[in-house]
């Protein structure tokens, strides 16, 4: 296995008015090349930020530490220039809302030729529309969308178009941030078996984040949860949904709809605030399996079980 | 393409056709608020010590002892006819009065739409791309004091300086009376001395318009600072900004390709609105200045009670509207690929 990302103590923190929001907190992910990383968690929990920090899209109020290793270098300590070169070329993101991502005044051609040129100024349109229309075969998009704009198209079509976009490069890892939220349960599916067909035509790496557990037990080979900035549990899928270690995890697991049971269960209390320093375990509060150790010493990651899996937690 | 250029033209007609049962709208409620104001025309020629026999004989001579659906008719009648009546005050066809200020109001429209525009997109995109640094609080308190300045006051301060104690630029009026001017094409002193290859006569009339156009202009540009900062910042935030910076878009690109051009298209909107406001005159602008436009005009009807002459600008402006807003209708139908009719 080789790892086409490694992200190393990377936290990320937003200077604000009433001090530092720790939105990301000494991450450690790698994700091997060809495979399907996936990052759970709850809204606000950090794995927006966590997806952008690695193409460093993050506002100037935000504070990268650690480091971001990409083919061999770390992300961090490049130029924007040599940054803004990886982006849509070595390194792709897709969205969640594709009803805004497009720029709603240049028709779907545009879009194809401005990025093509963006690396390569010297192909000419006319070519650079040859290599738009085979990338959107590729998504199974006829080319005569080229020449419409964004409103003539439907959500699933334009998130179609986005992956279009990020396959021209042939890009060694693509953010899909929650990619299917905005679209309903049938297109969902679609997009996905498109996802994953396309990355195994483009020997391509996805990091899916999203809070949806069905969709990562289905198509991830390893799922990442993330609580308060922090990785709580990390491992192959199966066994980790299998047999969830971490209580906030198995709280996860268990807030699916299961039809046997009535009755839908939710993790109690709320998510902390990212805002300050804090001491002991972030999920304490929330936990039914709290013991006097978790209220003031922080659980380092141990390697736990036959899978090895990654658990942050002092039960083990 | 075909099927959106022909609804627009069906939109067009449409729009154009609407106009007449507009302006009759209009200019029924004119009628109807002149009349039931307080004043006359005669009276107010004459004043209060004017000879009541007199007065009486002007007032029946004008018609003005009709009863007022015959007025009103008539009226109907006289800008249906195309002359809009005879000013009570300077015995003239409405319609030629009209005619022969307007192009004073559209060089003043022109120009300080140009000092409005540069200044007010310029500094907006300035502030609106360094958003709460130093430059955007400097540029909005900018365009706090512009939009909210007196403009007579501000036209007589500009006019102290670079006119009287500066002595650069004349203290009023479109042209020098020692120059002869420019023999009339378009009525726009500017254009017609360069149509004449006259450049004196050029440099006179710009000279003439640079403190009006300025006075307007700046303090237009305080509006149009506020809403380009605005939609610079909404652009620039955007989902689809986002999208282009993490395809590697160039930021000059990402900037002016996906935020300046989107940002525009309400500010397009905005400044045609505000054309047609200019176009029916600078009251102050024009008082200040002694420019005789369509301002001065209005301000001299109102203030004499001049029926006939409200009543024309009233339809003047009525139809200036209209044109304006069809004209940035369709000029947004071109930028806006969504806006469709």
């Amino acid at each position: 296995m080789t790892a086409v990302l490694e992200l190393e103590h990377l936290s990320v923190t937003y200077e604000t008015t009433q001090g530092g929001v720790h939105a990301v907190q000494d991450v450690d992910l790698t994700i091997a090349s060809g495979s399907i990383m996936g990052l759970v968690g709850e809204s606000g929990c950090g794995k927006s930020t966590l997806g952008r920090a690695i193409l460093r899209l993050l506002p100037d109020n935000a504070d990268m530490q650690g480091s971001v290793r990409f083919a061999g270098r770390d992300l961090l300590s490049l130029s924007a220039k040599q940054v803004r070169d990886l982006r849509g070329r070595n390194l792709a993101m897709i969205f969640q809302d594709p009803m805004t991502r497009l720029n709603p005044l240049m028709r779907i051609r545009d879009h194809f030729i401005e990025t093509i040129r963006a690396h390569d100024p010297e192909v000419r349109p006319e070519d650079a529309l040859e290599r738009a229309k085979k990338v959107l075969a590729d998504v199974r998009v006829p080319s005569d969308r080229l020449g419409m704009y964004p409103h003539e198209l439907s959500g699933g079509m334009r998130q179609r178009i986005m992956i279009a976009l990020c396959l021209l490069f042939n890009p060694a890892l693509l953010i899909a941030d929650e990619p299917t939220t905005a679209l309903d349960v049938i297109l969902e599916a679609q997009i996905l078996q498109l996802l994953q067909s396309i990355m195994h035509e483009y020997d391509m790496a996805v990091l899916l984040i999203t809070h949806n557990l069905g969709l990562v037990a289905e198509f991830a080979d390893r799922v990442a949860v993330m609580y308060a900035g922090r990785i709580a549990e990390e491992g192959a899928t199966v066994p980790l949904f299998r047999e969830p270690r971490h209580p906030y995890t198995q709280g996860l697991l268990r807030s699916v709809i299961d039809l046997e049971t009535t009755k839908l269960y939710s993790v109690p209390g709320e998510p902390p605030s990212l805002l300050g320093d804090s001491i002991g375990c972030p999920f304490f509060p929330r936990c039914e399996k709290r013991m006097s150790v978790c209220e003031t010493v922080f659980p380092e990651i141990r390697l736990v079980g036959e899978d090895r899996r990654k658990v942050a937690c002092h039960l083990y | 393409m075909g099927g959106s250029t022909a609804s627009l033209r069906a939109y067009v007609i449409t729009r154009v056709i609407l106009m007449v049962p507009m302006l009759v709208l209009l200019l029924t409620f004119t009628f109807i608020i002149l009349r039931v104001a307080p004043g006359d025309p005669v009276s107010t020629i004459y004043g209060e010590r004017g000879n009541p026999q007199v007065i009486d004989r002007i007032k029946t001579e004008l018609g003005l002892y009709d009863p007022l659906y015959v007025q009103y008719f008539r009226y109907l009648h006289d800008v249906f006819t195309g002359h809009m009546g005879t000013s009570i005050l300077t015995q003239r066809p409405v319609i030629d009065e009209i005619w022969s200020r307007m192009p004073a109001t559209i060089e003043l429209t022109l120009s300080s739409m140009l000092v409005a525009s540069v200044l007010g997109i310029g500094l907006g995109t300035f502030a609106g791309t360094r958003r709460d640094r130093l430059p955007d609080f400097g540029t909005r308190l900018y365009g706090a004091l512009a939009y909210n300045i007196p403009i007579f006051w501000f036209g007589l301060i500009l006019k102290l300086v670079f006119a009287v104690w500066l002595g650069w630029l004349p203290v009023s009026g479109r042209f020098s009376p020692r120059l002869s001017t420019p023999p009339t094409v378009t009525g726009l002193y500017t254009i017609d001395s360069l149509l004449a290859l006259n450049l004196p006569a050029f440099a006179d009339a710009v000279a003439h318009l640079i403190l009006p156009s300025l006075t307007l202009g700046i303090v237009l540009s305080g509006f149009f600072v506020r809403i380009t900062r605005v939609n610079v910042i909404h652009a620039m935030g955007s989902d689809y900004v986002e999208a282009a910076r993490a395809r590697g878009i160039p930021e000059r690109s990402v900037f002016f390709r996906h935020g300046l051009k989107n940002a525009l298209v309400p500010v397009i909107t905005t400044m045609g609105l505000t054309f047609a406001l200019l176009f029916s005159g600078a009251i102050l602008t024009e008082t200040v200045f002694s420019f005789e436009g369509m301002g001065r005009f209005v301000y001299l009807a109102l203030s004499y009670r001049d029926y006939p002459a409200i009543q024309g600008a009233v339809v003047y402006y009525g139809i200036l509207m209209v044109i304006i807003s069809l004209m940035v209708d369709i000029l947004n139908a071109f930028v806006d690929p969504r806006i469709r009719y």
